[in-house]
């Protein structure tokens, strides 16, 4: 009866003890520590501070373990508490020349100044399961060559611009400080906030746009001019200060992304860029958002833009994963007040339609 | 027993005022929607964000605090977000609309009227009500510029070509101090009426989508219609099986497996205090 949409405040209570239960799991098992899920589920952090937009291990695994392995739940859980920190000021744009790459790959050319270096991927591995995993044991630490930090990496993008190939990175439009998660989406809306809001994408959404544009919906054939991940050192400079300081090193990885033009009425045939990037190590996701980057690059460059990669107002509204995720499962939120309405409204409709029906067979029965 | 570990309504005073600043524009400009800088909070976007920014943004240790969600005071998400405030504003809350300085609200407006210096706090899933026959940003900030709504209009036309009424029956348009384009949420046409020269401020809070607007007191508001074709409201031939009132919005429910109906009012404040004034005299 009525009682059951009452003592809703007890009830929710118990739901709230029953999820930190099962977040436990069995009591018989060892708990997880963030620093296991730090060190052993590396991606997953990179992929909860890339898309929470905050760069902190620690927070990140703490997140993973509160959403019990659920990225886009751990990812909003570290966004509500980001929206809480003071904000100081813009660090120095990161200059990714100075990385100390664990990886760099150009798919545009055999060699390159600095040399292509392969790191820790997926790539070439065979994907069977690896059923030695299932038991504990160490492995042994894997050989490396030594790194020479001082050595600056030029960007392959850089090499083939200063030949006019390719075209210098797009004209600073707008304000790149503008901080897209204090001021609201404006559109049409410039390239600093475009890849601030892919940056903070979902993954999922932008690599099946980018898969679209390869497939025909707006394909602007891509090369992977560079990928490169390792160690870049972030500088801040204080104002009371007046100069730079180094506060932190970070991991990231960088795409850049070579496409064919076939030119404009005003520019020549050249290869146009579009770019991505992303903390720590998530190759897909930089890739992903080089190609979109690109893709809505369209106007710009006086392309048709016809395809949904191409509509920047479909592609910035609906990348994000903590809007989406909230606003799609708000359909569990009781909406029995809409759906009376509807009830009343339909019945009527249906009562008309009866009785003009039944208006029919009579007049036809007098006929 | 406000949480140590953040501010005063959980954001913080820059953001506070960031927002107040949006609502006086909002209130300068009954019925326009102002883009601001919404933030993230710790409930999900498309579960009242929005009323909930505008809620911390206004509300003080004095004010009593009022959560309802379909007119009740006890479903989940009133539930929740009275718990939120509870815990980080540390508010007087209550259920009885009389009593609330502010009212969080989302689908439904209090049965009870409001009175002077009352603030109804609504949640805004989709700011824009032309955005179902226009999804681009873009054009319909043109289009509210140029006043132009025929669109609307003819879709509220097309409605009567083809079902002999207006079948719109939440969500429904509403012309603000003729001038703007609201949409007044996803309340039920019924509660349309009561939006229209209301004593009390009326704020609308769109949380995914950063948009604020305000209804200033005593401000005209205007369901759109036809002149062969009124604005007119749901009624229903029961009344209800608690307190026997036939002037409120009644919830249906399936009461046992064979499908019998009981209508109840589903503000349940209202239906309380009349099953209090009526009850005790017929037992």
């Amino acid at each position: 009866m009525y009682v059951a949409v009452k003592g809703g405040e007890t009830a929710i209570a118990n739901s709230l003890d029953l999820v930190a239960d099962k977040r436990r799991g069995s009591r018989d098992l060892a708990e997880l520590t963030l620093e296991q899920i730090d060190q052993q589920l590396g991606l997953a952090v990179d992929r909860v501070m890339t898309e929470g937009s905050c760069y902190d291990r620690a927070l990140a695994a703490l997140a993973i373990k509160q959403a019990r392995g659920d990225l886009v739940e751990a990812i909003f859980l570290l966004r509500a508490y980001r929206t809480t920190l003071p904000r100081f000021g813009d660090t120095q744009p990161l200059d990714t020349t100075q990385m100390v790459a664990e990886r760099r790959i150009s798919s545009t050319f055999k060699d390159v100044p600095g040399g292509q270096v392969l790191g820790p991927t997926y790539d070439y591995t065979h994907r069977l399961l690896d059923f030695s995993l299932a038991a504990a044991g160490e492995r042994p630490e894997a050989p490396t060559a030594p790194v020479d930090a001082g050595q600056a990496l030029p960007r392959v993008g850089d090499i083939l611009e200063r030949e006019g190939m390719l075209e210098p990175p797009p004209a600073q439009d707008g304000d790149a400080s503008q901080d897209i998660t204090r001021t609201p989406l404006v559109l049409p809306a410039d390239r600093p906030v475009r890849l601030q809001n892919l940056a903070r994408g979902d993954e999922g959404f932008l690599l099946a746009l980018g898969y679209s544009t390869q497939r025909g919906y707006g394909n602007n054939h891509p090369f992977v001019g560079e990928i490169r991940y390792g160690q870049v050192p972030v500088a801040f400079a204080p104002e009371e200060l007046g100069f730079e300081i180094e506060i932190a090193e970070i991991d990231v990885t960088e795409c850049d992304m070579v496409n064919q033009f076939a030119g404009a009425h005003n520019i020549p045939p050249q290869f146009t860029r579009g770019y991505g990037l992303a903390f720590g190590h998530a190759e897909r996701k930089a890739m992903a958002m080089a190609l979109v980057d690109r893709a809505l690059r369209a106007g710009e460059l006086s392309e048709n833009a016809t395809s949904p990669a191409q509509d920047e107002e479909f592609v910035l509204s609906h990348s994000d994963s903590v809007e989406a995720s909230g606003f799609v499962q708000h359909l569990k939120l009781p909406h029995y007040v809409d759906f009376q309405s509807e009830l009343v409204v339909v019945r009527t409709l249906r009562a008309e339609v009866e009785e003009r029906n039944r208006q029919t067979v009579l007049d036809q029965a007098a006929e | 027993m406000p949480d140590g570990a953040y501010n005063y309504a959980y954001l913080d005073e820059q953001t506070k005022r960031m927002i107040r600043r949006a609502i006086l524009k909002a209130v300068a400009v009954p019925g326009y929607q102002v883009p601001f800088g919404g933030r993230e909070m710790p409930l999900p976007y498309g579960w009242g964000t929005g009323g909930i920014q505008v809620t911390a943004a206004i509300i003080g240790q004095d004010d009593t605090l009022k959560v309802i969600d379909q007119g009740a005071d006890d479903t989940t998400n009133a539930v929740s977000i009275r718990r939120f405030f509870a815990r980080v504003a540390d508010v007087a809350t209550t259920t009885r609309t009389e009593e609330a300085t502010v009212i969080q609200t989302r689908h439904r407006v209090p049965e009870t009227p409001l009175k002077d210096g009352q603030i109804l706090v609504f949640q805004v899933p989709i700011p824009e009500p032309l955005r179902m026959l226009e999804p681009r940003e873009t054009e319909t900030r043109t289009l509210h510029a140029l006043t132009e709504y025929g669109v609307m209009q003819v879709s509220l036309y097309e409605s009567i070509a083809r079902h002999g009424r207006i079948a719109k029956t939440y969500n429904y348009p509403v012309l603000v101090n003729g001038r703007y384009m609201m949409s007044p949420s996803p309340i039920p046409k019924f509660d349309n009426p009561k939006l229209d020269n209301n004593p009390a401020l009326q704020l609308y809070g769109a949380g995914r989508e950063k948009r604020i607007y305000a209804v200033p007191p005593y401000t005209s508001v205007k369901s759109l219609d036809f002149e062969d074709h009124p604005f007119e409201i749901e009624t229903w031939t029961e009344c209800c099986a608690l307190c026997d009132s036939k002037e409120s919005f009644l919830d249906e429910m399936i009461v046992d497996d064979a499908g019998k109906r009981m209508f109840v009012c589903s503000d349940t404040d209202y239906c309380q205090e009349r099953q209090q004034q009526h009850r005790p005299e017929k037992t």
